[in-house]
Order: structure tokens, then C-alpha cells, then sequence
């Protein structure tokens, strides 16, 4: 609706290019780079064109709220606060958010957990904040080893979760899901979860884009919500009869609101298989055997695939790239011809092996495992045990470390 | 819920795509059929806050003059504008108006059997639309400047000016071929 004219080819104020950006991600030259997961998140933001990012910076699990403060004293993002807790750093994203800005936020374990009011407050109010989720423990006593529990918090909270296995993903991803969350169809926040240390604190290699193109403008225009309307729902949320009131309409109301939330996570998938290349990526699937996780879950699954090809044992993979909009049919056509479903995950009560299992006819072929917690490591010798042990193999016993 | 929208160049017919040439010539006839088509106009063309609006709310009133020109004794064609989505306060009445988010959108006890949204901000129009059609018959058409609408029965998406005169013209152009349906909704519906 907005009298808006393109910008790309222009420049902003630190000289970088707004570039179309599905040019700038599939076909301008990559440099590969030898970076930490945090510092990869620092170089996907100063290509973002963020308006403001908020941090609330106590956790270990990931140095990434720091370094953008360093990007935002380079000029690089509109403006850069600190909270006072993650529950009002979630809070201020939503203002922000409301006032029309590009927001970024970044969190891990429980302080996912002490702001969580907020994530259903932004699916429902229609913010499209980024959120990257460095998954660690969330129990107590407190970790700040990776362990994805968390996750299992966010997939009822309406926004899109992703799962980022490696740190190019998390590199490409963090672009890409504006441009999913922006979508006017859409306009849901998206938590951008990896398995943090794993892959916030090691170097890998991460093929960047050039660093004078950046993502044109978010356009606030295209809200399907009035942009901070202080007289309407869903800023305006109490005093009224749409609240406060015990009558069909009202819940009438509110059960369409909360159905075009979900629905809006579910027009996503056309975008988010356009962008990230499908909501599952396979490997093999006409194997016997399938291994079907995601995060690094899945890297540990490659070494365990490579382990049992050298006994002659043939086993597939599937990797879970997002988790809302869920790839259940995606996942049923993968693991049609599977005998057994191997589901290793980083936690304890195993939530990905319950979706799945939710999701495909003869649920039992579905192993749920193996686990690993608290900040245990997953060899893949224990994935190979526990599909060697499923085929009635003889296997070496491991050490417990978990389920 | 969550149907797959329609891509550029194409619309949707209760959920399924079809081309956009097609949806125009549907929603003439639904128009044409009805005995009390009813225009809403939302915020985001009622307002002159800029120059496509202004343009938008001209061919607005274009589409409803030829409505009026078009259709027969007994039809009754209606421009209701819905300037904002303030909540009604201190208390709504559900037998005249559909949704506490809309008070201008009135239902007149299920009279209108057909209508368009066109310039209303994609998420209170999917709302009013889910409840429209949950607790009425009327046939839902959106005019929607974005995606377009999965709630609607009929949804045109990337709404311009030239879209809405394209209507009027088939509006015109199936004058005097459609049998209008001259019984109220309320008294042909269920609820």
C-alpha cells in the first residue's frame, strides 16, 4: 500500500548496497571464512540491515549480543540496548517491533525460559522479531552446556523455529528468515535455534556474502497490523470488551485470532520452502535404516552413517531443517519405505521422536534416541550401537550418558 | 487453515488457485447474484495518507456507482466504510455487528449476502472473515493489496486501481446475465 520506491542498488550509511536479496544469497560470490557460530552471527547482522537489536548479555552460551554492540559502534545497526532482564529485553523487542523496526534479539536456556510470556504476546501481535536460540540447559542444577530442551517450549508459542545443524546455516538462515517472517502472509517472529557451543564456540569454515551488499529495508507497510495503533487490539489489550468480556463474541474473537496465528505459521511453509530449500533435506532414504534429527544431532548422525557403511550396513538420513512450519508430510514420505526410525537428540525427553512419531503411520518403528543431556557429548559410536542393537547385532556397550 | 496463497498473476476460489481473469468473472456473477452486495472499505483507502489510496478510494466509489447501475429491482448494493478497528465500548451488540474489532462492520442480522473487503489490514480482515463466515452466508470476496486471503470464499491479491476498475468492467459486462437471488441470506440460511 505504502508509496515506497525500491531501493535496491542504493547504498546506506556505511556504504553497503541494498541488493535483492535472493541475488545476494544465491548468486553473488561467496569468501569462505574461518569464524566462531557467534562471530558468524555478527557478520549475518551486519548484513541485515537491523534496526535495533536488544541484549541482555549474561550468558556464556554465546558471545554473539557482545559483538554486535561492536557492529552497532561501527555503524552497522540503528541502535543497540541492554535490559534489564530477558523478560524486558523481549518486551522492548515487541516495542520496537511495533514501531515498525527490524529487530534482533538473541537468548539461551533459562533466559528463553524467563521471558517466554512474550514469544506467544509477538506470534500474536504479528511481530516479525528475529530470535537466535543458543540452546543450552535449563534444569536446574544450571548448565551452560548445550541441550535443547528449550526448543520444546517454543514449538507451541506460534512462532517459526528453526534448527540451524551447522554454522552456514545459521549464516544463510538468519537473512533468509526475515525474509520468510516479513512476509505480509506470514508476519510471525521467527527463533532461530542451533545447539549452543557446539556451534557458537567452534570455528568452522562459513562461506560469506560480500560484506557491501546488505538485505534492503524492512517495510512496515506490509504489517498486516496497524502499525502501533495504540487504539487497537493487538496493542491496545485491555479495558475492552474484546478482553474483558464473557460472551460468544468475544471468544469468537479470540479463537479467530488464534487461529490465524497458526495459520499464518502454516502459509510459511510455501516461503520457507522457497527459501531454505525445503523444510527437510535426505539422504538415502531407501535405506532400511534412517536416522531423522535435527541440529548437530544430525552432523553426529553423518560420522555414525560413515561408521556403519564400513560394517555394510546401509543407513539413510533425513534432516529436520524447520520445526514450525512442522514437514509432516515431508517426514511421511521420507521414511515410508523405513523399517526403523532413529531419532538421536540433545535432551532428555526426546520431544523430536514424539512429533515425529505423531506424524507417521506405524509409529513403532520410531526409536526414540539415543539422548544425551545436561551437556553430554553424542559420539556417533553410540548411534551405531543403537542401530546395530535395533538390527539384532552385537555391539559394544557404552558408557550411560543419558537414556 | 493455512492454505497456499496465490502467486502473482492468480487469485482463489474457496482455496483453489485459479487464474485471476476467472476470479474477476466470478466475482461479477456472486456480486450480480446478490441481493445486497456491500462494499467495506477499510483504513487503509479511506484515508488520503497517500496518493495510490486517494486512487484506490476513487475506483472504489467507480466499482459501487456500477454496481448500482447494474444490478435489478430489489437489489440493493451498499458502500460501508470502516475507518479503524477500535473496539466498541463499553459494550457490543452481537446481534448487529459481527466483530467487536469492526463496529461499522455491520451484519444487519445477515442481510448482506455478498461482500468485499478492500483496503483492510490483512489481519483483522482474516479475522472478520473467519467469523463472517463461521456465523453467516455470505459469500466473502477480498481485494487484498498483499498475499491475499485464505478466509475469504474469493481472494484477488496485489490490489491496485486498475484491478478494481478491471471488476467494475466485468461487473458491467455481465449486466443483465445473472439471475439475482431476491430472498434475503438470513432466510435461505442455516443459523
Amino acid at each position: 500500500m505504502a508509496d515506497t520506491h525500491s531501493v535496491i542498488g542504493t547504498k546506506n550509511k556505511k556504504g553497503q548496497t541494498f541488493t535483492d536479496t535472493w541475488e545476494m544469497l544465491n548468486e553473488a560470490p561467496r569468501t569462505p571464512s574461518f569464524f566462531t557460530g557467534s562471530e558468524v552471527i555478527k557478520e549475518a547482522l551486519r548484513r541485515a540491515s537491523c534496526d535495533v537489536m536488544i541484549a541482555y548479555p549474561i550468558t556464556p552460551q554465546s558471545e554473539a549480543a557482545a559483538l554486535i554492540g561492536e557492529l552497532f559502534a561501527e555503524g552497522y545497526i540503528g541502535d543497540y540496548f541492554r535490559g534489564e532482564s530477558e523478560f524486558a529485553v523481549m518486551s522492548q523487542c515487541a516495542g520496537a517491533a511495533f514501531g515498525g523496526a527490524r529487530v534482533f534479539t538473541t537468548t539461551a536456556g533459562p533466559g528463553t525460559m524467563r521471558a517466554m510470556e512474550n514469544f506467544p504476546m509477538w506470534a500474536g501481535a504479528r511481530l516479525p522479531i528475529q530470535m537466535i536460540v543458543t540452546c543450552r540447559g535449563i534444569n536446574s542444577p544450571l548448565s551452560i552446556q548445550p541441550d535443547t530442551l528449550e526448543i520444546a517450549y517454543l514449538l507451541n508459542t506460534g512462532m517459526l523455529v528453526w534448527h540451524a545443524e551447522t554454522a552456514q546455516d545459521f549464516f544463510d538462515w538468519i537473512l533468509k528468515g526475515y525474509m520468510v517472517s516479513e512476509e505480509p502472509d506470514v508476519h510471525l517472529p521467527l527463533a532461530l535455534c542451533c545447539d549452543g557451543f557446539f556451534v557458537t564456540h567452534t570455528k568452522d569454515v562459513v562461506n560469506l556474502t560480500p560484506a557491501d551488499m546488505c538485505l534492503p529495508p524492512y517495510d512496515p507497510y506490509r504489517s498486516p497490523v496497524p502499525c502501533m495503533d495504540m487504539e487497537c487490539p493487538p496493542v491496545r489489550m485491555m479495558r475492552d470488551p474484546f478482553v474483558m468480556k464473557s460472551n460468544y463474541i468475544s471468544y469468537a474473537t479470540h479463537a479467530s485470532w488464534q487461529q490465524e496465528v497458526w495459520a499464518a505459521v502454516e502459509r510459511s511453509r510455501k516461503h520457507t520452502i522457497r527459501w531454505i530449500n525445503g523444510l527437510i533435506e535426505t539422504e538415502n532414504i531407501d535405506a532400511e535404516v534412517l536416522i531423522v534429527s535435527s541440529g548437530t544431532a544430525v552432523s553426529q548422525g553423518r560420522e555414525a552413517i560413515r561408521l556403519l557403511e564400513d560394517e555394510g550396513i546401509s543407513c539413510g538420513l533425513v534432516k529436520i531443517k524447520s520445526l514450525r512450519p512442522w514437514p509432516g508430510e515431508e517426514i511421511r514420505e521420507a521414511t515410508k519405505n523405513a523399517k526403523h526410525i532413529i531419532v538421536p537428540e540433545f535432551n532428555v525427553t526426546g520431544w523430536l521422536a514424539k512429533e515425529i512419531k505423531a506424524s507417521i503411520p506405524n509409529s513403532d518403528r520410531v526409536n526414540a534416541g539415543p539422548h544425551v543431556c545436561g551437556g553430554m557429548t553424542m559420539p556417533p559410536e553410540i548411534i551405531v550401537s543403537e542401530i546395530k542393537t535395533l538390527l539384532g547385532m552385537r555391539t559394544m556397550s557404552l558408557a550411560g550418558r543419558g537414556s | 487453515m493455512g492454505i497456499y496463497l496465490p502467486n502473482p498473476g492468480e487469485a482463489h476460489i474457496n482455496g483453489v488457485i485459479v487464474p485471476e481473469e476467472k476470479a474477476y468473472e466470478e466475482a461479477a456473477k456472486q456480486f450480480l447474484m446478490a441481493k445486497v452486495p456491500t462494499l467495506f472499505p477499510g483504513p487503509l483507502v479511506l484515508w488520503d495518507w497517500n496518493e495510490k489510496a486517494a486512487k484506490k478510494a476513487t475506483a472504489i466509489r467507480h466499482l459501487y456507482n456500477t454496481l448500482k447501475e447494474c444490478v435489478q429491482p430489489g437489489q440493493t448494493p451498499m458502500l460501508i466504510p470502516m475507518p479503524d478497528y477500535r473496539p466498541k465500548y463499553p459494550k457490543i451488540n452481537p446481534e448487529v455487528e459481527i466483530n467487536p474489532n469492526h463496529p461499522n462492520l455491520t451484519i444487519w442480522h445477515n442481510k448482506i449476502d455478498c461482500c468485499m473487503f478492500i483496503g483492510v489490514h490483512c489481519h483483522q480482515a482474516n479475522l472478520s472473515l473467519k467469523i463472517i463466515r463461521g456465523g453467516t452466508s455470505c459469500y466473502t470476496i477480498a481485494m487484498c493489496a498483499q498475499a491475499g486471503h485464505e478466509d475469504a470464499m474469493l481472494s484477488f491479491r496485489d490490489a491496485s486501481v486498475e484491478k478494481i476498475m478491471k471488476l467494475a468492467e466485468w461487473v458491467r459486462k455481465l449486466k443483465g446475465t445473472v439471475q439475482p437471488r431476491l430472498t434475503s441470506a438470513k432466510s435461505g440460511a442455516s443459523n
